[in-house]
């Protein structure tokens, strides 16, 4: 499979951006990458910095001390402000969408991409499989309109539903391609294997298929679990009432609401991000060699 | 293929063709077909239809045949967001490439500080483009922000009031986000790069540049084409960015397509016309997708069948 290929060739692939010179003066340290590389970082870095020790900042001081020196009296009273306003009612709501979402956009996506892989030489499988792509290229935003439409008719606006049945859909088209690249890894001669012990198919998908795939299954959860959580377009057009609201939206009234307030606007900001940022520690490995594999082929 | 259904067990009707004999396989498929048709097909087809029509987002839809279509296509405010849209895609593109290539290279390095560095890279991933923008709104606020609070002048600017510099911030702000995961992608090509064409280069004598441009570029081609395709298509769908940091101002100087079609039609409640920009939009993004793919001179799908 290509995560353990890639780790596997450590030693032997490495681009030589850090070979000491072998002959004299026939090579030099790569000066320009590395000035790039540590100049983003601070780049990326700065900024996130400053966001989390604003969110400790007393609002007084905000104004009044240096923006990148550290609070010289931290304070817990913006994370106490967010946290007893209807902030938790939002977290709930971002939670249930983001589980409810991901979860089944997983386990369709994870039986389409079986089908479409094991099935390859049927003609409706490989129709299926063209739509996805196709799926691909186009832009979410262009087909808000008609959702907005369907979800009214089926009585869902303003309703977590609402969400959560358009999120699955837009999850699919890239959950099958990554699934349906891992599941071609998967040895033919073990499918072989369980088809001559008498496995169903189901069988075969749950108990082969899906533990032999499961860093693609890692990767593509907490892809769509990132992209659902932050999703903003569909919340800010199918939901009306505060209490529907999930996060990214409440961020965006709450900024309204308290733009003089900035450290309380920034605490938000952190408490938004934290369970992703959670999510990333726990699945990190998998997630970055996932990608890595799945898009420098 | 199809001999692997167990066709007895499953008692699929007789009718089935020669090819598949009825079987499991489609079905599992279903699921996800039905659910991506009705979010997801239905929509693009319904937004082609409610071009032709005029509704206000609430009440009756009347079929008005063309006449959404002469409205946006007469109106300057299309030129015109498509033209930023079109900034937009260039401007990101030829300021992430460099340096996200620049990076992925030395990256690819196995020291094991790079490998923390490659952590840190992927933060700004993680966070949503409503949180970012509202950082930067008050990261950038010429009175309060990070500028003034340094006394740094060359900081201190109308950043989000001035049309080219609300675009330039647009600009950074994307790149901000996505060149850690760009670079991530060119890591990973390089990484797969066959040592041993570095190790015969150096045999004929040829420099870090040289290797650069004579193995690593060339190597790298199908990376860039996804990294490219990538940011391209990607940048056809920056709304939350936009719409939260600048809301399409200073002046329409950020009003790319998406905005523009949501302006029109959730705030200005004209469903027609908003519907005719998204049929643009679709054109616009299969269009590039392509181009892209032309350039590329692989058929991503038929890789996939080969595969199969």
């Amino acid at each position: 499979m290509d995560v353990t290929q890639t780790t596997g060739r450590d030693r032997t692939s490495a681009s030589g951006t850090h070979r000491r010179p072998s002959r004299a003066g026939s090579e030099s340290r790569n000066w320009l990458g590395g000035i790039a590389g540590w100049l983003w970082l601070a780049v990326v870095i700065i900024p996130i910095y400053w966001i989390v020790i604003t969110s400790f900042k007393a609002q007084s001081s905000y104004y009044a001390t240096n923006p990148l020196a550290p609070p010289s009296e931290p304070t817990l009273a913006n994370y106490r402000m967010v946290i007893e306003s209807d902030f938790p009612l939002y977290f709930v709501n971002s939670l249930i969408v983001t589980i409810g979402a991901v979860v089944p956009a997983v386990v369709v996506s994870f039986m389409a991409a079986y089908a479409i892989v094991r099935g390859s030489a049927r003609r409706f499988l490989r129709g299926v499989n063209s739509l996805f792509l196709m799926g691909l290229a186009i832009p979410l935003q262009a087909t808000i309109i008609p959702v907005y439409l369907i979800i009214i008719r089926l009585h869902l606006y303003d309703s977590l539903l609402g969400l959560i049945l358009p999120s699955i859909a837009f999850a699919i088209p890239l959950s099958v391609l990554v699934l349906s690249n891992f599941i071609r890894d998967v040895p033919k001669e073990l499918f072989e294997s369980m088809r001559l012990d008498g496995a169903s198919e189901w069988k075969t998908l749950w108990r082969l298929t899906f533990p032999l795939t499961r860093p693609a299954v890692v990767t593509v959860t907490i892809y769509n679990a990132l992209q659902i959580w932050n999703g903003f377009l569909l919340p800010l057009i199918l939901t009306q009432s505060p209490d529907k609201r999930t996060l990214p939206l409440a961020l965006w009234s709450f900024q309204g609401q308290y733009s003089v307030n900035v450290p309380a606007v920034l605490a938000s900001v952190v408490l938004t991000t934290l369970p992703i940022l959670i999510l990333y520690v726990v699945g990190r490995r998998q997630l970055l060699s996932g990608l890595t594999a799945g898009f420098g082929k | 293929m199809s001999a692997f259904a167990p066709t007895a067990r499953k008692g699929t009707p007789p009718a089935a063709t020669r090819e598949g004999r009825g079987g499991v396989l489609p079905w599992l498929a279903v699921p996800a077909l039905v659910i991506f048709v009705g979010f997801g097909v239905i929509p693009l087809i319904g937004v082609l239809f409610l071009s032709f029509t005029s509704w206000d987002g609430l009440g009756e839809i009347n079929l008005s045949g063309l006449t959404s279509w002469q409205a946006v296509l007469s109106d300057p405010g299309l030129p015109h967001a498509l033209w930023i849209t079109l900034l937009v895609m260039l401007a990101s593109w030829a300021f992430q490439t460099p340096l996200s290539l620049l990076i992925g290279v030395f990256l690819a390095g196995r020291q094991r500080y790079r490998a923390v560095l490659a952590v840190l890279f992927f933060i700004p991933l993680l966070l949503s483009q409503a949180a970012i923008a509202i950082a930067y709104k008050a990261l950038l606020d010429p009175n309060f922000g990070l500028g003034a609070g340094l006394h740094i002048d060359l900081l201190v600017q109308d950043w989000l009031g001035r049309p080219v510099l609300a675009f330039s911030v647009v600009i950074f702000v994307v790149s901000w986000q996505f060149i850690p995961f760009h670079s991530l992608i060119y890591q990973g090509g390089v990484r797969q790069i066959p040592r041993s064409m570095y190790e015969a280069a150096e045999l004929d004598g040829a420099g870090r540049v040289r290797k650069f441009f004579s193995i690593t570029l060339p190597q790298l081609k199908y990376t860039i084409i996804t990294s490219s395709t990538l940011m391209v298509v990607g940048s056809l769908t920056f709304f939350d960015l936009i719409f939260v940091l600048t809301a399409g101002g200073p002046a329409d100087a950020t009003r790319v397509l998406a905005l523009d079609m949501y302006k029109r039609g959730f705030q200005a409640n004209l469903m027609g016309p908003a519907s005719a920009i998204a049929v643009i939009l679709v054109l616009v993004g299969l269009a590039l997708a392509l181009l892209l793919r032309r350039l590329g001179g692989r058929d991503p799908q038929a890789s996939q069948m080969e595969g199969a």
